[in-house]
């Protein structure tokens, strides 16, 4: 089995898919931020599989950065489901819906 | 693992192409059970699994560096912190409440449509599937040391401004976390 | 000297943040302890800024006789520190603006000589690729953090700071009751830092750092009375109003960066000026939504409903803020860009009728408002067209005039209106004044003069400057509309008239007669402290002898012209548009004569209706027609109107699901055909006598329909907010695939 740059992307593609798809339609908060991961994830498939066909180390360097993005962004999304579940008791993404117009 | 190969061949042949099918697979298969599951824990476990997996190909593609930050990082510490927050909020799903909204057929729709683009790109570029300079992975400076080695010369040197705003970053997450995780807040005038 | 350009706008920014940080501490230390060690930490940061120079300003010694306060614990000496910061440091960067200007040299500066202090690079933007004229010459992007000081920022400079610093002498004694004062300078700190930036930026980028900057700080001193609704309400007006203006600058320097790669002053404006030709086809699209920021921060007709409603800022910022510095900044901008709109007549048309336009609604609005406040403001959005209009038919030096002069009168009415209301203890009604010449006299004077200034008395400030415009007006020649300048120049005499009549009403109603307000209020009236009466009385000096920079007909007389002249680049190949403005002298002076019978007819009848006929006329003539009263007095229902298309029809009903949305956006668009359709054969049926109400409700309806489509896809669901971004990024990358 010869695999080339193009199932590198199909797979990052897919898991990217998934990961979009679970953020537009999980009601709980928890599994949407898991969601943003997946597709994080999809992204350093990406950096890692054209650093080593680019001989250019600048991409894993790169998903490094992504890594510490990721990090962050699990840390304050859930400090805001935590925040979430204590003013409203739930963590239903479709009930915090003030902002609507 | 493909590691020997001589430059002009395709990177990933033989038991290191299946065994890259194998864990594309299973990543997939993870990250729909991530999405499906009802229960946030089985989600987060799923999830654990689907990095671990997506750690090995990128062992398999010879960055070893990011492999083991994406199971330290990952595995260690977000995954932990999720398990965390799923006790501390200890939320049971109410029976009946279906787990996905009703925007999802609209939502799956959409999927195809971003598969539009995406063939054609595949379509139209032609990516080049060797490696020029199989050694640039593991060499600082001409010298053959690691992987590891060879990162951090070029994170802490030429990527040391963005590594340092990486960490005020940091920081300014962590903050954030804890204004927003506190018990109430602190009337701001 | 002028190497320390950036010191300038340094001092402020300074002071902000010692008055930001002093007032957080000492708020947090008096919330949590207040007996024990409260102010602890407060007069031991209070004495590091306390012995810097300038201790001889009025501020100083004001609040310094009050700091001996022997309560140890009371907030005093640190409300002596909020003071000497927030004054010394705008006082500091006016002294230096001066010496920077003097170094650069007046007379240097009208030749054209333009001093630029970069800092550091501020962006850089990688290589440019593209080759050809209208891309620019090949090379590096960057943007540079610099400072440009050249005649026109020269001349905003130096009034911006001495205004500016006047302003906050004035704020020590009008502010010194309220809560939360070192919350006031720090913002008002961060205000004059922003300004400056605003004006001193040598790039369009800066320019805009600088914009933002002044309208956070609009919105933060707008709603500087937090609690109360209406200051609140009037702060996110004015927010949300600005955005739709900034969007428009943003897009304007979009194009301006890909037109000519580089959004460096010193770069752009001579490209465009060298090759004309190559240019113009693009820059009505560039000028126009430069003209769309300028309207929203100068509150120009569709975007001024934001200025009247600022007025619930303390007033002295509404004098700094919203009638002498920040909203003359589109109109800085426009002049700084001249280059640009000259080379597009269609823009420059829209600039003049927009003017044109605003200057005689806001002024018709201005005479049936009953708010001291109302009616100065309304002022300044008629003052703030008749600007534009000079812009828009090629007068930028006289725009610019005008700006100078009505910093000096405009500032002083408002700052005499603060002391009006201060004397009054917080009434703003004119109806329930009266009679306070005797009472308050050096307020009176100084309002008056002002007054007299802004109606366009001869030999006054405003009368030069506005005569400047009245000229070009008259005398401008717009090729697709021969006419326009004639009916444009008419629109402005006629504002010039009102403009004197609304304003000497507003005097007599509030200074002469009796006083018509409880016999306890009138006991109470005294006039205003030391630190704010100087302030009025440098400001009328300046509306009376500001004009003189600017005399017209006299060799040699015309020092602001030949002062700015150099902004207004030549273009290459072309002379039609420059030489227009050469009057000759008896149509000058019949001119003249015009705008002074017009101030003088205004004055007149203003006179004898409110100051002796007791405002009998007027209320008759209110009886006589009372839907044009109405609707004048209502302000011809804009905010309504607004608020009916677009905050109600946005707001109520959502909750809607969106796979709702294709259904009502089909709907609506059918439903939008059906009433156009029943309109226009409407229309036909009827024409001659419904012409207005059908065009107005098949508008309406139209409207109506389309946003209906709008409001449903609010359902405040962030999940269906990620849906149709997605949707958005599917058509981008699209676009992008098609046309790469």
């Amino acid at each position: 089995m010869t695999i080339t740059i193009n199932h590198f992307l199909i797979l990052s593609f897919l898991l990217f898919a998934i990961g979009f798809f679970g953020v537009l339609v999980r009601r709980n908060f928890l599994t949407v931020l898991m969601s943003i991961e997946l597709m994080l994830n999809a992204v350093n498939i990406n950096f890692i599989a054209f650093s080593r066909r680019l001989s250019d180390l600048t991409g894993q360097v790169f998903s490094v950065f992504v890594i510490t993005i990721a990090a962050g962004e699990a840390a304050i999304g859930l400090a805001l489901t935590i925040s979430l579940f204590r003013q409203r008791k739930t963590l239903n993404v479709e009930e915090a819906n003030t902002m609507k117009g | 693992m493909g590691a020997a190969e001589a430059a002009g061949s395709a990177l990933l042949t033989g038991v290191a192409g299946w065994l890259f099918v194998g864990f594309a697979l299973l990543i997939l298969g993870t990250a729909i059970a991530v999405v499906w599951s009802k229960n946030p824990v089985h989600s987060a476990l799923f999830l654990l699994a689907s990095f671990l997996l997506v750690a090995c190909v990128f062992i398999l593609e010879e960055a070893e560096f990011v492999g083991a930050v994406q199971i330290l990082v990952y595995a260690g510490g977000i995954m932990v912190l999720f398990l965390f927050v799923i006790m501390l909020v200890h939320q049971r799903t109410a029976a009946g409440t279906p787990a996905f909204q009703h925007q999802w057929d609209i939502a799956l729709l959409l999927l195809p449509v971003f598969l539009i683009p995406f063939l054609y790109i595949l379509g139209t570029e032609k990516f080049t599937d060797i490696a020029r300079n199989p050694d640039a992975f593991r060499a600082v400076a001409g010298r053959v040391i690691g992987n590891t080695e060879a990162v951090s010369w070029l994170m802490f040197r030429d990527y040391l401004l963005p590594f340092e705003v990486a960490s005020v970053f940091l920081l300014v997450a962590m903050i954030g976390a804890v204004v927003l995780g506190k018990r109430s807040f602190e009337k701001v005038d | 000297m002028k190497d320390l350009l950036w010191l300038v706008p340094l001092f402020p920014l300074a002071g902000f943040l010692v008055n930001g940080v002093l007032y957080l501490i000492s708020h947090r230390t008096r919330g949590e302890a207040a007996d024990a060690h409260g102010s602890q930490g407060a007069p031991a940061l209070a004495a590091a800024p306390a012995p810097s120079v300038h201790g001889e300003n009025p501020a100083h010694t004001h609040a310094g006789s009050s700091a001996h306060d022997p309560a140890g614990h009371s907030p005093i000496p640190l409300k002596t520190a909020h003071t000497v910061v927030g004054t010394v440091s705008v006082g500091l960067s006016c002294v230096f603006a001066f010496l920077a200007i003097l170094d650069v040299g007046i007379g240097r500066l009208s030749e054209g000589a333009a001093h630029v202090v970069t800092l550091y690079r501020w962006l850089p933007l990688g290589v440019n690729q593209a080759v050809g004229q209208v891309h620019g010459p090949a090379g590096e992007w960057f943007v540079d953090a610099a400072f440009r000081l050249d005649s026109l920022s020269a001349l905003m400079i130096a009034f911006v700071t001495f205004v500016g610093f006047l302003i906050h002498v004035y704020s020590v004694g009008y502010m010194g009751h309220e809560e939360g004062y070192g919350r006031y300078f720090a913002y008002l700190n961060l205000f004059m830092f922003s300004m400056l930036l605003l004006v001193l930026g040598a790039n369009f980028l800066l320019l805009f750092v600088g914009w933002e900057g002044v309208g956070l700080c609009s919105y933060l001193l707008i709603g500087y009375f937090y609690d109360r609704d209406a200051a609140a309400d009037a702060g996110k007006k004015a927010f949300v109003v600005n955005r739709i203006g900034d969007f428009g600058f943003i897009l304007g320097i979009f194009g301006i960066f890909s037109l000519f790669g580089s959004l460096d002053f010193g770069k752009v404006f001579p490209a465009a000026a060298a090759h004309p030709s190559a240019y113009a086809p693009y820059l009505t699209l560039v000028c126009l939504c430069l003209f769309v920021g300028a309207c929203g921060k100068s509150a120009q007709f569709p975007l001024y409903v934001w200025l009247p409603d600022a007025m619930a800022g303390p007033t002295p910022v509404s004098a700094l803020i919203h009638a002498a510095t920040m909203v003359t900044a589109g109109v800085y901008m426009v002049a700084r860009c001249n280059v640009l709109f000259r080379l597009s007549p269609d823009a420059l048309l829209v600039v003049a009728v927009v003017g044109g336009f605003t200057a005689l609604f806001a002024a018709t609005i201005g005479v049936a408002q009953n708010d001291i406040k109302k009616v100065l403001a309304y002022s300044t959005v008629s003052q703030l067209g008749y600007m534009f209009l000079a812009c828009g038919v090629g007068a930028f030096v006289a725009g610019m005039f005008h700006v100078m002069t009505h910093a000096f009168f405009k500032a002083c009415l408002f700052l005499g209106s603060g002391s009006v209301i201060h004397a009054l203890g917080g009434e703003q009604d004119i109806r329930k004044m009266g009679g306070l010449a005797s009472k308050i006299p050096v307020t009176y004077r100084t309002f008056l003069v002002a007054t007299l200034a802004i109606a366009g008395v001869p030999l006054l400030a405003g009368f030069f400057s506005k005569d400047a415009i009245l000229a070009a007006a008259f005398e401008a020649h717009f090729a697709s509309a021969p006419w326009l300048g004639r009916v444009l120049w008419a629109a402005a005499l006629f504002t010039a008239g009102l403009t004197a009549f609304y304003m000497l009403r507003l005097v007599s109603l509030t200074f002469w007669g009796k006083f018509r307000g409880g016999t306890e209020q009138e006991a109470q009236i005294h006039e205003s402290p030391r630190s704010m009466t100087v302030p009025l009385i440098v400001l009328a000096f300046l509306s009376v002898v500001g004009g003189y920079v600017g005399i017209p007909m006299v060799r040699g007389g015309d020092r602001i012209g030949e002062f700015l002249h150099p902004i207004l680049l030549p273009l290459a190949g072309a002379g039609a548009h420059t030489a227009a403005h050469e009057a000759a002298a008896s149509t000058e002076a019949l001119l003249m004569a015009a705008s002074v019978a017009a101030a003088a007819i205004g004055l007149a009848l203003a006179y004898v209706w409110y100051a002796k006929g007791e405002g009998a006329v007027p209320a008759r003539i209110a009886a006589r027609f009372p839907g044009v009263y109405r609707a004048v007095s209502n302000k011809y229902y804009v905010d309504e109107a607004y608020d009916s298309v677009f905050v109600q029809g946005l707001a109520k009903g959502g909750g809607r699901f969106l796979w709702d949305f294709d259904a009502t956006v089909v709907d609506g668009a059918v439903n939008g055909t059906r009433h156009v359709t029943v309109g226009l054969s409407w229309l036909s049926s009827f024409f001659d006598q419904y012409v207005v109400d059908g065009l107005v409700n098949g508008v309406a309806n139209t409207l109506q329909a389309g946003f209906r489509g709008f409001r449903r896809a609010q359902t405040g669901r962030v999940q269906n907010y990620a849906l149709v971004m997605g949707g958005g990024l599917f058509c981008l990358v699209a676009v992008y695939l098609l046309f790469r």
